[in-house]
């Protein structure tokens, strides 16, 4: 008992000093994490109500205890092929900041994994690679030898959801 | 014992706006000449409080300020004064003034000194200017002690005050009582302690001293008096007037020298140094002075603590019914519905009464109009009586915020334009003096709000002339009565045949309209020439709910704001024509409607592809008719409305959303947007991911 505690104060001084804790999520068999600070809660795949005229990877709406939610399908986003929801796949329910504050959005992945703390120097710059623009991964990290990849869910959560509204709002 | 004073300055603004308000009300009823006491008394009470209040809470120009108007209400109050349209409107601008101090203090920028020491000069010059009946010469004394006698002779005030016993146990401070007098002038205090008893005896809660003042100090007895106002009762006061042979230069009365006007100028220079100070103090930012609260009355309080009330008793008698399913009985099982029952009325009860502490009643819109019709009048040398009824009616509060600005329009339109002069009016066989009501009442869920006028009505020729002029009509184009007095809603229309300050710009209409629009509501007008023109608001009684009709396309469910549902009908192929093989039309008995595949739209699969079997609800948005193709009505209901940009973005024909019974979500549609839409279709098919090619 003793022993857990200590860790756990170790840890979160570990928080206070200079790592991070990540939530993971596996996407077509890879590794993604996302600030654990910015999640807000993980619930099951639940059907939307779908919104006309936008893009194919906003899923729809749901009722998020009285809030309307939009959901972003990850999969869809990264071009990767569409794999049928099955019992596993979660939304990851997400707060977005961006210039006109804050937003709560949800994403559709294949399932939760783990939490990690990755140290910032343990981090490493994405290299340019073709398949998703480097400005939506802040990094990547190694954990017990796997490699995880750590998304900007600001940019990413953004890029082309919000563009269009400031379009709009002009 | 340090209380943060400033707490209650929000409370203090908002009250004495309200008694701002009073008093103007109060004074556009005075009956020039024989004003009624309770009038009056109103006034002064409203005027005395905000003075009382600025006083306490240290805004000394504002309370200074409304002294004068304090003291000339209160001799017309006495009866010593009569009340002359003079004073009247100098007491009606100095309400004004004193707003603008009050907004300045609240938001901590420099008080407009200058206005303020005019209107006090009006006002000390009314007060100079001699009463009426036998107690003039005392009333005249009082204004006049710091002009007069402080020039002769008045070098100040020796106050002897010694406090009963128990005065301190009320709380009564008498160290807070000299700072205050120190504030008035060069105090000097000298305390009799003979009273005092050896220490064993002394109770520290009682009082045994008692104090010899002296404040050199041109001020007026009465601000003396009032600071031991509310010690009067506990203590021996005497206040006596020290008076020097000969008038001391080196006195603050240095300054009175001519008449009464330029008698206020030392209060006025005195003035000017706290203002200078306080925007420094003040860079705190006033923000916090947007916050918006609303005072409810203790009954809508009370309702609702009686409702959750019962709704506490309901669920815990749906509690007490055992949840053991394996034995539950017929018995049981009513009781659980009887507690479904209650429940669902508490339910609904209790939402109806937190909508309601929502609702103001629609006096606080009309009660600035009263003041504008009597400025009006003046100005443009009309006749005009203002009538209101309905005033009780109630209104959300957003909602009521924003109909002000097109109510005030409208309201000035028709005393410019709509109300005739006084000589012609009497030519028309008139009245000499016009009138302009104001009615608000209830209808079918919804609120009107009428405003009509008995002037010269609209001049038809005129409006299409203009129309005709600005390009709006074609010349020969033959309109219906209400086709062209729509034309005045049309962006930069006007008739006015001389531009004014006050309207006819022809900015407006279309504003007011599109203002009503956003509100969910509409405006109508009619008018008969010669007998004068009826605009009729029609607004939704809050923007948090709306009735919708519940319609089915595809798998997916919508809803239609029922207010711009016209109806509904089955569609019979004879009825539908193409235009150009694109836009399909549907025949409803004389008029042709564009018809809307909603599925075409949205995007949705559907199986049927044709029109046979399919319903069209015609809706009117924006003043034009489509009709929406749905698979199926299903029922009516009030939906809460939901935005659908707090989390995400505005969509084209959808203006919220909200969530059904059952929990899942369902999309509000935006018919004027729909109707746009349709003419200008999105490009088919969804917008490509455009992740990859911004990568390329």
């Amino acid at each position: 008992m003793s022993t857990a505690q200590q860790i756990d104060t170790n840890s979160s001084v570990d928080v206070m000093t200079d790592t991070d804790q990540y939530l993971t999520f596996i996407l077509a068999g890879e590794e993604y994490g996302v600030d654990i600070l910015r999640v807000q809660e993980i619930k099951g795949w639940d059907s939307v109500t779908p919104i006309p005229n936008t893009p194919d990877y906003i899923k729809g709406v749901i009722n998020l205890r009285g809030t309307i939610v939009p959901i972003i399908d990850l999969r869809h986003r990264f071009s990767l092929d569409e794999i049928p929801y099955g019992a596993t796949t979660v939304v990851i329910v997400l707060k977005v900041n961006n210039e006109n504050g804050k937003r709560t959005m949800g994403i559709v992945v294949d399932a939760v994994s783990d939490v990690y703390n990755v140290a910032a120097e343990e981090m490493k710059p994405p290299p340019d690679f073709g398949a998703i623009s480097i400005d939506y991964v802040k990094g990547l990290a190694t954990v017990e030898d796997k490699m995880v990849i750590v998304l900007e869910i600001d940019k990413l959560l953004n890029s082309g959801v919000m563009d269009s509204t400031e379009s709009l709002l002009q | 014992m340090a209380i943060d004073i400033t707490q209650f300055h929000e409370t203090f603004f908002e009250e004495s706006f309200e008694g701002l308000d009073i008093m103007e009300s109060g004074l556009l009823n005075l009956d020039i000449g024989a004003a009624d006491n309770d009038t009056v008394n109103s006034i002064f009470r409203a005027a005395h409080s905000i003075k009382g209040g600025s006083a306490t809470f240290g805004f000394t120009e504002v309370a200074e300020f409304t002294h004068g108007m304090e003291t000339l209400l209160d001799e017309m109050r006495d009866g010593s004064r009569d009340v002359t349209q003079t004073s009247v409107d100098t007491l009606l601008q100095s309400v004004d003034c004193l707003r603008e101090m009050l907004a300045a203090s609240r938001d901590k920028t420099p008080i407009d000194t200058e206005r303020a020491a005019v209107l006090k000069g009006e006002l000390e010059a009314i007060l100079a200017s001699g009463t009426n009946g036998s107690t003039s010469e005392s009333t005249h004394q009082e204004p006049a002690t710091p002009s007069s006698d402080t020039s002769a002779s008045h070098e100040g005030w020796m106050i002897k005050f010694k406090p009963h016993h128990d005065m301190l146990r009320t709380g009564n401070d008498p160290v807070r009582m000299f700072r205050e007098l120190g504030d008035l002038g060069e105090l000097s205090v000298v305390v009799d302690i003979s009273q005092l008893p050896v220490l064993d005896d002394l109770d520290p809660e009682e009082s045994y001293l008692s104090w010899e003042l002296t404040l050199k100090s041109d001020v007026e007895i009465e601000k003396v008096k009032e600071i031991f106002e509310w010690v009067e009762d506990e203590c021996d006061f005497d206040i006596s007037e020290i008076k020097s042979e000969v008038p001391e230069v080196d006195q603050a009365a240095g300054d009175n020298v001519t008449e009464s006007v330029a008698e206020k100028e030392p209060a006025s220079s005195t003035q000017i140094k706290p203002v200078a100070v306080k925007p420094a103090a003040g860079t705190k930012t006033s923000a916090s002075t947007d916050s918006a609260s609303i005072r409810v009355s203790i009954d809508k309080v009370d309702a609702l603590i009686n409702m959750v009330g019962e709704l506490v008793i309901t669920q815990s008698m749906i509690g007490q019914l055992d949840c053991d399913f394996d034995d539950f009985d017929n018995s049981r099982m009513e009781k659980l519905r009887d507690g479904l029952t209650l429940l669902e009325r508490n339910t609904r009860e209790l939402q109806e009464s937190v909508m309601r502490i929502r609702m103001l009643p629609i006096s606080f819109a009309f009660n600035r109009f009263p003041r504008m019709v009597h400025d009006l009048c003046q100005k443009l040398d009309k006749k005009i009586e203002l009538k209101t009824t309905g005033e009780q009616t109630e209104l959300d509060k957003t909602v009521m915020e924003k109909i002000g600005d097109p109510l005030v329009h409208l309201v000035r339109n028709s005393i410019d334009h709509g109300i005739e002069m006084p000589e012609e009016r009497l030519a028309a066989n008139k009245p000499e003096s016009g009138t302009i009501e104001l009615n608000a009442f209830h209808k079918g869920g919804n609120i009107i709000i009428e405003i009509k006028d008995d002037g010269a009505g609209f001049n038809k020729d005129r409006i299409k002339e203009k129309a005709i002029e600005r390009e709006l009509i074609a010349s020969d184009e033959h309109l219906s009565d209400d086709k062209i007095y729509d034309l005045i809603f049309q962006p930069g229309f006007s008739t006015a045949e001389q531009l004014s300050d006050i309207s006819g710009r022809g900015v407006g209409m279309d504003v007011v309209k599109r203002n009503i629009r956003e509100l969910g509501g509409s405006i109508d007008v009619t008018s008969e020439e010669g007998n004068g023109t009826t605009f009729t608001i029609r607004l939704p009684l809050t923007l948090a709910i709306l009735d919708g009709q519940l319609v089915c396309v595809g798998d997916e469910i919508y809803i239609t704001p029922l207010v711009s549902i016209v109806e509904s009908l089955q569609i019979k192929e004879e009825f539908v024509n193409n235009i150009a093989g694109q836009t399909e039309l549907y025949k409803v008995r004389e008029d042709y409607i564009p018809i809307v595949r909603m599925h075409d739209m949205f995007g949705i699969d559907v199986e049927r592809k044709g029109l046979e079997g399919g319903l069209l609800v015609v809706v009117e948005g924006d003043g034009k008719k489509a009709g929406l193709l749905v698979d199926e009505l299903l029922g009516q209901q009030q939906v809460v409305i939901k935005s659908l940009e707090t989390n995400y973005k505005r969509v084209d024909g959808v203006s919220g959303a909200t969530i059904l019974g059952d929990g899942t979500v369902a999309l509000i549609l935006d018919v004027d947007g729909l109707i746009d839409l349709s003419r200008n279709p999105p490009t088919p098919g969804n917008k490509p991911d455009n992740l990859a090619r911004e990568v390329a």
